[in-house]
């Protein structure tokens, strides 16, 4: 599979603070990785040098190209939403179509077309006469109908209520993925998108902390709720993560058979929030059991290079 | 390894059939596309002397219709060499007319002062920059688009409107003077449309294009670069320069130089409308041997670099 993303010692500060700290990075064709993070992780640094939004230090080629010196070439392939309120406030909804057919090779007018229909977004409307949910929807229009290589999205449904969320993620998979495209997305609304995903990366203070793809993310993580009397055994089994919740141990393993667990206690698939929380860690939680560190932090990820 | 097949749709309905081979798209068209934004976003650039000069018909029409039957008119006889040798005294029926372009040039010249403080930083007030940076135009083509406004686009509308509200206001004062029995003499004496036109083309090209254009740049870059009140930041650090200088070095280099910026080369007179005659009017010869020109054109284009790097570099506001 071609690389889409690859990054070598991707570094960026501002001043004494470091947003990104010698990233590796690898992401093949045809994947959609979610990014996640805390705020301030880096996430939107990341991504602003992937999209030549920002100078960096260190190796990073986007489509084959430089994104900070080859951003006019690269911006025919990528195509990005880096916020739902962005689009300009006085722009008319047949403006916003017209230039970005007048602008864009790869623009097919006639889809974004369909997708408005589906709408009630009125083409005669100013974007600062529409609601929140149907800005988004206009700038998703324009966005899923140029046919790119890269698409970027940066929290895309911030604000958004839950059908309208449910229903984004639907049309990206449905109308827009195809086995070519390569999707890279942040958002705070993790356990939304976990079938969405191919990929899962995790980054925190500058550094990836995390990544696996969904494969085995579903194969390797298991949770438990260890029966009273069971904790000796189920700390035995090494859990990369423990809490409380009402009074009972929930443990998190990392490559534990279920047949191991289950006379332990309940046994779960736990969500992607949950496995995030063990590897990002939460200054509330119950500290982790000295026993079970998590693994060292490894600042890359090349998993979505398959 | 397969990817997760439930999370994935089986068939792509849309996507196959539709992949039209991308088009390449020249850059001449998407500055035009550009240009073309800017007229949807900032519409006063042509509302603005629009309804100035709809006004000045209507007023015209007006006073028109109201002038006395027995009006004594201004008029001057010359002689074969241009000299004047006779004046008759009373009212000039020409002044309205240079009062008209007047009026109609320092409406776009206001409205340019604000377009160019205000377009590389409105986009980045409401982050719409964003929007924009997603889309294949390159910084350089965007602002090259933007500073078309003040340098192309502007004179050359002030231009068409004043020769269209002369053009109207001669028909109407015609008719008028026809229907109501009074001489035309003093029109069509003092008038002359078409020279009129020319020098008044000459002058929007010479003065507010190509001598302000650093003035433009200076605006532009300005607004690249502020994080709030452009205005203030173009026009408060070169006045402050200036009293600096008259204070510690009891000279005034920078005043003058900023006043010879604004007011234009010596002869050119800035302000005044295209109805004044050609002697008055700096000869192109000598406006292009102006090294003043020159300096301010140079200038200009490294302040637009700047403006160009600046919009590569800063993030919304």
């Amino acid at each position: 599979m071609p690389t889409t993303i690859q990054a070598t010692g991707l570094h960026k500060s501002y001043g004494s603070s470091v947003a990104l700290n010698r990233i590796d990075l690898n992401v093949a064709e045809g994947r959609i990785l979610g990014l996640i993070g805390p705020n301030g992780a880096g996430k939107t640094t990341l991504l602003n040098a992937i999209l030549g939004l920002t100078s960096f230090q260190g190796t990073l080629t986007v489509l084959g190209r430089n994104p900070w010196t080859q951003r006019d070439q690269l911006m025919n392939d990528v195509a990005f939403v880096a916020d739902v309120a962005v689009l300009p406030r006085w722009m008319r909804v047949s403006d916003a179509i017209d230039f970005v057919a007048g602008v864009h090779p790869r623009f097919n007018r006639a889809k974004a077309e369909a997708f408005l229909a589906r709408t009630t977004i009125k083409r005669t409307s100013k974007v600062r006469e529409l609601s929140k949910g149907m800005i988004a929807q206009l700038h998703l229009a324009l966005v899923m109908s140029i046919d790119a290589r890269l698409l970027v999205l940066d929290e895309p449904t911030l604000g958004l209520d839950i059908l309208f969320r449910k229903q984004f993620y639907d049309s990206l998979l449905n109308d827009y993925f195809d086995h070519h495209r390569t999707i890279l997305v942040t958002t705070h609304q993790i356990d939304e998108i976990q079938n969405v995903l191919t990929d899962l990366l995790f980054i925190d203070r500058g550094n990836l902390v995390f990544g696996c793809s969904m494969e085995d993310f579903d194969t390797r993580y298991l949770e438990l709720m260890v029966n009273p009397g069971q904790l000796p055994s189920a700390q035995a089994l090494k859990p990369i993560q423990s809490r409380q919740v009402f009074g009972r141990t929930i443990l998190l393993y990392d490559r534990v058979s279920r047949e191991q667990l289950l006379p332990l206690g309940d046994v779960r698939t736990p969500s992607i929030a949950d496995v995030f929380v063990a590897f990002v860690g939460q200054p509330n939680q119950q500290p982790i059991p000295p026993f079970s560190q998590p693994p060292a932090a490894p600042s890359s990820y090349t998993g979505a290079a398959q | 390894m397969t990817p997760q097949t439930e999370a994935l749709p089986t068939s792509f309905p849309n996507a196959a059939d539709q992949a039209a081979p991308a088009a390449r798209i020249s850059e001449a068209r998407r500055l035009f596309w550009c240009i073309r934004r800017e007229l949807w976003e900032n519409r006063s650039i042509y509302i603005a002397p629009l309804t100035v000069a709809a006004l000045i018909l209507l007023g015209f029409a007006y006073s028109a219709l109201r002038i006395p039957a027995d009006s004594v008119f201004l008029t001057t006889t010359t002689n074969v060499n241009g000299v004047v040798t006779r004046t008759q005294h009373g009212i000039d029926p020409i002044q309205i007319y240079t009062i008209a372009a007047g009026l109609i040039m320092a409406t776009t010249f206001l409205v340019a002062i604000f377009y160019s403080l205000d377009a590389l930083y409105s986009e980045r007030r409401d982050r719409s920059i964003l929007f924009w940076k997603s889309l294949p135009v390159s910084d350089l083509t965007t602002v090259l688009s933007k500073a078309s406004i003040p340098l192309i686009l502007l004179p050359l509308l002030t231009w068409v409107i004043t020769v269209v509200i002369q053009s109207l206001m001669l028909l109407i004062n015609i008719t008028v003077f026809h229907a109501r029995g009074i001489d035309t003499t003093a029109l069509h004496a003092g008038l002359l449309l078409t020279q009129n036109s020319i020098l008044l083309f000459y002058h929007l090209f010479a003065i507010h294009a190509l001598w302000y254009a650093p003035i433009w740049c200076w605006f532009l870059l300005v607004s690249a670069w502020a994080r709030r009140t452009p205005l203030l930041w173009a026009t408060l650090p070169p006045i402050a320069l200036g009293v600096l200088e008259i204070i510690t070095l009891h000279s005034g280099h920078v005043f003058a130089l900023l006043k010879y910026r604004i007011h234009g080369p010596a002869g050119s007179d800035a302000f005044t409308s295209g109805t004044m005659p050609m002697g008055e009017m700096l000869s192109p010869a000598h406006f292009f041997a102006t090294p003043g020109l020159w300096t301010g054109l140079a200038l200009a284009a490294v302040f637009l670099a700047a403006a160009i790097q600046l919009r590569r570099y800063r993030n919304p506001l």
